[in-house]
């Protein structure tokens, strides 16, 4: 009888961390052993902004097939603008501009979820139109000007503590209180039911309804707290700020180990994820790559992960 | 490794005719699972065969290597005396050998036409769609007269016994290749009485123009009614063959390694008083429709033939039952369903995470779900209902129909539901495993809990002390007590009744 080979078998969400390191490896031989811390903060840094909003979409992702939000970029916009509005760069104001960020976010998650229930709408189409909207409301409230953020949020955007970014780590807490809250929230648990079988959740006693809006809204916010936080790290709120993460947020979601048949979630994953896409980034501009090449390079890389790393079986 | 050739120990005593399938110390592992451990099986042209034995006892899995949809490990596979090597589901088609799954396997988006095209190639061309149809509904109405059966809806939209009248038809329906032997595993589960005994009257006629049948159910009556021998399987072997014609129901059961407990059952019906508080209670729709009661420590029964609303009035009543009881206006409830593909388990999940999801609130601890209390409730409860699985983590998937559902049953039982309701939840469950399942019911009534049972087995409404039988929609007549008898039940399903 055969035995299965004794192989060492690597969980598909490792496979970013990997990537990711040798690509932070070939990177820093190219351009020399200095160059590699700042490398990996860079990372690091813009890293933490991807897996904030990823781990707000795989919330949605988790939720049911089918669930998507494709409005982060604008949730994102508009927050941004929200609270630079309210903040008006006084250092005092940043407190309540945080606060209307997130309530931006959360309402806009609301308002997708809403559509999607109400006119019954693919969850696709839904959170798209919204987007729309939304993007009106940003172009009203600050026009194609650039709104600058107070002080204090340029500052915690980049502040070290001991040579240590804060951000990254504020963002690494949130990945575990997120593995804590799949794995022994009654919220979490609900929610991977109803996205493995609705019917069954429900008949389970798991209130799907509530359950995906907190979802959406969970997401929204995610996404407005990015935006909040980008715009302290970029210098101020543009209209476009959010368009790398709209498949971005997806990308990093599905690579980093989620199931998008739904009803499994992987916080940690998308951490490799996200470092994968933008060592990747850092290692292509440092070779001087043409625009083209890049996003050719690109798109073969995550083709070959996907179809490299071994899947979990499918129900 | 290729084992030898295996001389084979006992051949039946008589055989009569060249077989049609005959196989050979074949077995099936699954990992460390051994699922078959050496099994011959023959079946002649135009025999009807009984499998039985308990969940899990590698019944499917035989149907399975046989129809070609599992790969044996080793044995030999002979098909008209001819060596069979590489077999699949293809190859068994060409032979005309067909199958019925338990888990129907007819795609839910496509209507009859289409579905019947996927297993008949010679439909095709312009006009295929017409002429598709019409070979399903020949065959339809040969074995379910007055079926009424719509052709053109898609099979989602029908309900469960109408999809398993279609997925039978389909498997004796013939254009250019007879049919020559068709598996059956438990085509009755879903099927209403009246389908139930038009299909076993159409495999008698079917086994006398040379069709074969192989029939897997856990209605010992329908294989002795049918078959001309039986297979009892234990633990992956096969334990005895007997002549069916020669053989009891309670011969049968023996055999199958479980005694069949005489029926305790308490009738009720003279003390009234004993009832708890009424815990449902839904006024009737409109005319001829009874309002339900149900109270603490009753174990009520829906009945009546397949799709008449019953399904629809327990659903009704559980969500009724769960808005009541989130505004703390009635106790909490349950509901055990009896699809459990597609209603009942999350298939990602593990046996204890299955178990548990219906009591993760009760489960919390200064705020989150305590992994000790969790573990500690899955194992008392999957030791109760003595759930078959090497551990409580492992995925429910791998565990068989019977055992996932008994899952399901753990689910509402561990949970503080005081009111559980049963979708017919017994369905493909072995004659063990029921009696235990019934002994709990009725232990758990007895300690107050309230059920209220849909079923489509008549014996199994036995168990219940108040019945309602629906007609057409509504609950049309009350049966309690000692009133409670298979004749008088569907007396009241056709609308014999009087009372």
């Amino acid at each position: 009888m055969s035995l299965a080979h004794p192989r060492v078998v690597i969980a598909p969400w490792t496979y970013g961390f990997i990537v990711a390191l040798a690509m932070w490896i070939a990177t820093t031989v190219y351009s020399g052993l200095g160059s590699a811390g700042s490398t990996l903060s860079a990372a690091l840094a813009f890293g933490a902004f991807s897996v904030t909003v990823g781990t707000g979409q795989m919330l949605v992702i988790a939720s049911g097939p089918g669930n998507i939000d494709l409005s982060v970029p604008s949730v994102m916009a508009l927050a941004a603008y929200v609270s630079m509005t309210i903040m008006h760069e006084s250092n005092s104001m940043t407190a309540p501009g945080l606060l209307a960020a997130l309530a931006v976010g959360a309402v806009a998650g609301a308002l997708n979820f809403l559509a999607i229930t109400a006119l019954r709408l693919p969850p696709i189409i839904a959170t798209l139109a919204w987007s729309f909207v939304f993007q009106s409301f940003t172009f009203n409230f600050g026009g194609e000007a650039t709104l600058k953020p107070p002080e204090i949020l340029s500052w915690f955007a980049v502040w070290r503590v001991g040579g240590v970014q804060a951000m990254p780590v504020a963002v690494m807490i949130l990945t575990l209180v997120m593995m804590i809250v799949l794995r022994r929230s009654v919220f979490g648990r609900q929610l991977l039911a109803a996205g493995q079988s609705e019917r069954a959740a429900d008949l389970a006693g798991v209130e799907v309804g509530r359950v995906r809006l907190t979802a959406y809204m969970l997401c929204g916010t995610a996404a407005a707290l990015t935006g909040f936080l980008l715009s302290g790290f970029t210098g101020g709120a543009a209209l476009n700020m959010g368009d790398t993460y709209l498949m971005e947020s997806i990308a990093v979601v599905v690579l980093g180990g989620t199931s998008v048949a739904g009803g499994q979630a992987n916080p940690l994953g998308i951490w490799g994820a996200a470092l994968f896409f933008n060592l990747m980034a850092t290692m292509l501009n440092t070779f001087h790559f043409e625009a083209g090449v890049r996003f050719l390079l690109t798109g073969v890389l995550i083709i070959l992960i996907v179809a490299i790393a071994p899947r979990a079986r499918g129900s | 490794m290729s084992a030898p050739t295996v001389v084979a120990p006992t051949v039946p005593a008589l055989e009569p005719s060249p077989a049609f399938l005959d196989v050979r110390d074949v077995h099936k592992n699954y990992g460390a699972v051994h699922a078959l451990r050496g099994v011959n099986f023959r079946i002649g042209p135009g025999e009807v065969v009984g499998l039985v034995g308990h969940n899990g006892a590698g019944k499917s899995t035989l149907m399975n290597v046989l129809a070609g949809t599992v790969q044996r490990s080793s044995g030999t596979f002979n098909l008209e005396a001819v060596d069979v090597t590489a077999w699949s589901p293809d190859r068994a088609q060409d032979y005309g050998l067909r199958c019925v799954f338990q888990e129907l396997s007819l795609c839910a988006n496509l209507d009859l036409a289409e579905n019947t095209r996927i297993i008949h190639r010679p439909l095709r061309g312009p006009g295929w769609r017409k002429r598709a149809g019409a070979v399903i509904l020949q065959t339809l109405d040969e074995i379910f007269p007055n079926h009424g059966v719509p052709v053109g809806v898609r099979v989602g939209d029908l309900p469960i016994g109408v999809r398993q009248m279609v997925e039978i038809a389909r498997a004796f329906s013939v254009t250019d290749t007879s049919v020559r032997c068709v598996i059956l595993d438990e085509p009755t589960s879903a099927l209403g009485h009246e389908a139930a005994e038009q299909l076993l009257a159409y495999i008698r006629s079917a086994a006398e123009r040379g069709i074969a049948c192989i029939l897997i159910t856990h209605r010992l009556d329908e294989i002795l009614a049918v078959c001309d021998r039986v297979v009892v399987m234990v633990d992956g072997q096969i334990v005895a063959e007997r002549d069916a014609k020669r053989l009891s129901r309670a011969a049968l059961v023996a055999l199958m390694g479980s005694i069949e407990a005489p029926r305790e059952r308490t009738i009720r019906e003279d003390e009234p008083a004993s009832r708890g508080p009424l815990v449902v209670d839904s006024p009737g729709r409109g005319a001829g429709d009874l309002s339900i009661e149900a109270a603490l420590g009753e174990i009520i029964g829906f009945a009546g033939l397949e799709g008449h609303g019953q399904r629809e009035r327990l659903r009704a009543l559980y969500s009724t039952g769960r808005k009541r009881s989130a505004h703390g206006l009635a106790p909490p409830v349950a509901y055990v369903a009896g699809d459990r593909g597609s209603e009942g388990v999350f298939a990602l999940w593990s046996v204890a995470d299955n178990l548990t999801i219906r009591s993760v609130k009760a489960l919390r601890r200064r705020g989150l779900i305590s992994s000790k209390a969790e573990r500690r409730l899955a194992q008392a409860w999957s030791d109760r209902l003595n759930v078959k699985t090497p551990s409580i983590d492992t995925p429910i998937l791998s565990l068989s129909g019977g055992n996932q559902q008994k899952v399901l049953f753990a689910r509402a039982l561990a949970s503080d539901a005081k009111v559980i309701f049963l979708d017919d939840p017994m369905r493909g469950v072995d004659v063990g495993t029921k009696q235990e399942v019934y002994q709990l019911i009725r232990s758990e009534a007895a300690k107050g809990r309230c059920f209220v049972w849909y079923t489509t087995e008549l014996e199994e409404l036995t168990n219940c002390e108040r019945l309602y039988v629906f007609r057409e929609g509504r609950a049309a007549v009350q049966l309690m007590g000692r009133q409670i008898e298979p004749s008088r039940i569907l007396e009241s399903s056709f609308g014999g009744g009087s009372d």
